[in-house]
């Protein structure tokens, strides 16, 4: 069948406008369920770094919230190093904080450049959960692997040098070898590393599959992904620097 | 039912298996049948994709300009992975995140596109939901099918419940790590082409 040129760009709008509609209007639908989906896994994820619930426990929303009542939320500046008082659980809040130069300072050190975290914000987020059973700190952290920023959390033990747990809740590598560091055994390898050496520098870190020297602190990589593994070492210690974390690390861990 | 019917909605079953005959749609087979629960939900979502693509592409195949033929079907195809994926991160949201990238990649997935330029283009919407419905059929019994060899021998699981207790677990099973690998999944697929071509003798090719 012969078809005249206007017909077929016509027919190519039509067709783009009729899937986009269907497209946009499912998204925008699903919004709230999806979004709801994904605060309650970025929470069971902090219970499970915390320790709060076992690593393949799956709470529901509400118990997850009753949980969380014993996370009190701190607000941190990098800067001064002190504690601001409390803020609201908003993680997302942070993140975009990064992303302006107004709300942020840039990122200054080597391993920051690694991970490529351009900027910390000058108001960071420190969950404290003070169940009686499982006191930790658990910190909001990201860095760039191989094709993705991937964001997780990082809980320490009260002592502030000890790693309790460790979870990735968004990335992009790839399945199967990057993605892998979400896979329970390899992040099983974290708990007990020590985050600084005597002198105070952040030694945590990752390194090629197979080299690790100190397992007091060096974490194994993924064998096949060895820049997302890397990202994640050279993140952590951007993290744990003076310029984010560090300084609190250092004033409360004593 | 009449035999025509039948044949279009079984075929892909056995004698017309998109995996095991045709070879399409390996990369999924092999990537989401570690377990049982991602190859029943990727299976779900490629039947919810293909017989809805082979039946728009059905009712709109005298409108399709030649032309533009194949990215009029790659866009309803696009669009239609979009919603199932959206769909699940929605109502099945932890196994929306174990198949990642691979709801997204039945855009890519040959039987897909294969059956809407082969068969929908050419007949009618009734015809062309059976033959979605039977491809899908056919590709979802062979993941079915790995999945559940996978998950059985690889963790000793099936579904999440322990089915044999493994060694480290205190019980006596000692896993197949193989099976947990995507290797796993070949060597499964390979057993069933050679299962399926022994039993149906027509399936052989000649002997040069």
């Amino acid at each position: 069948m012969e078809f005249s040129n206007r017909y077929i760009v016509g027919f190519a709008l039509a067709l783009c406008l009729v899937c986009s509609l269907a497209v946009s209007t499912t998204a925008v639908a699903l919004k709230d369920r999806q979004a709801a989906n994904a605060l309650l896994d970025m929470q069971t994820q902090i219970l499970r770094v915390s320790g709060m619930i076992e690593a393949d426990a799956k709470p529901t929303s509400e118990e997850a919230n009753q949980m969380f009542s014993t996370i009190k939320v701190l607000k941190f500046s990098p800067e001064t190093g002190e504690v601001l008082g409390d803020m609201p659980f908003d993680s997302k809040a942070i993140i975009k904080a990064s992303k302006s130069a107004a709300t942020a300072e840039p990122a200054t050190s080597k391993a920051a450049k690694r991970a490529r975290v351009s900027r910390i914000p000058k108001e960071l987020m420190i969950l404290e959960v003070t169940d009686p059973k499982h006191p930790c700190f658990v910190f909001l952290i990201w860095g760039n692997g191989l094709w993705s920023t991937m964001y997780g959390y990082i809980a320490l033990e009260p002592d502030l040098e000890t790693v309790k747990g460790i979870a990735f809740y968004e990335h992009g590598e790839t399945a199967g070898l990057g993605g892998e560091i979400v896979n329970p055994t390899w992040v099983a390898q974290w708990p007990g590393k020590k985050v600084f050496d005597d002198s105070g520098k952040v030694i945590l870190d990752v390194t090629k599959f197979g080299q690790v020297k100190d397992d007091s602190y060096q974490v194994d990589g993924i064998s096949g992904a060895t820049i997302t593994s890397v990202a994640v070492g050279a993140t952590m210690q951007a993290w744990f620097d003076d310029e984010a974390f560090g300084k609190f690390l250092k004033k409360e861990g004593e | 039912m009449q035999k025509e019917s039948k044949d279009i909605l079984f075929g892909p079953i056995h004698l017309k298996n998109p995996i095991t005959l045709q070879v399409l749609g390996i990369c999924s087979a092999l990537a989401v049948t570690t377990q049982l629960e991602p190859a029943l939900v990727m299976s779900a979502a490629l039947t919810f994709v293909l017989v809805g693509s082979n039946v728009t592409v059905s009712l709109l195949r005298n409108k399709i300009p030649g032309s533009i033929r194949v990215i009029t079907q790659l866009a309803i195809i696009a669009s239609l992975v979009i919603l199932a994926d959206q769909i699940m991160k929605a109502f099945l949201f932890d196994v929306s995140k174990q198949l990642s990238v691979f709801v997204g990649l039945i855009i890519t997935n040959c039987i897909v596109m294969g059956r809407a330029e082969a068969f929908a283009m050419a007949n009618p919407p009734m015809k062309s939901a059976l033959d979605g419905l039977g491809n899908s059929l056919g590709y979802s019994a062979i993941l079915i099918i790995v999945g559940f060899f996978r998950e059985l021998l690889g963790s000793g699981k099936l579904l999440g419940h322990v089915v044999m207790p493994t060694v480290n677990n205190g019980g006596w099973y000692n896993p197949n790590g193989l099976m947990v690998l995507s290797p796993g999944a070949f060597f499964i697929i390979g057993l069933i082409i050679w299962a399926q071509r022994s039993y149906s003798g027509e399936l052989q090719e000649d002997e040069n």
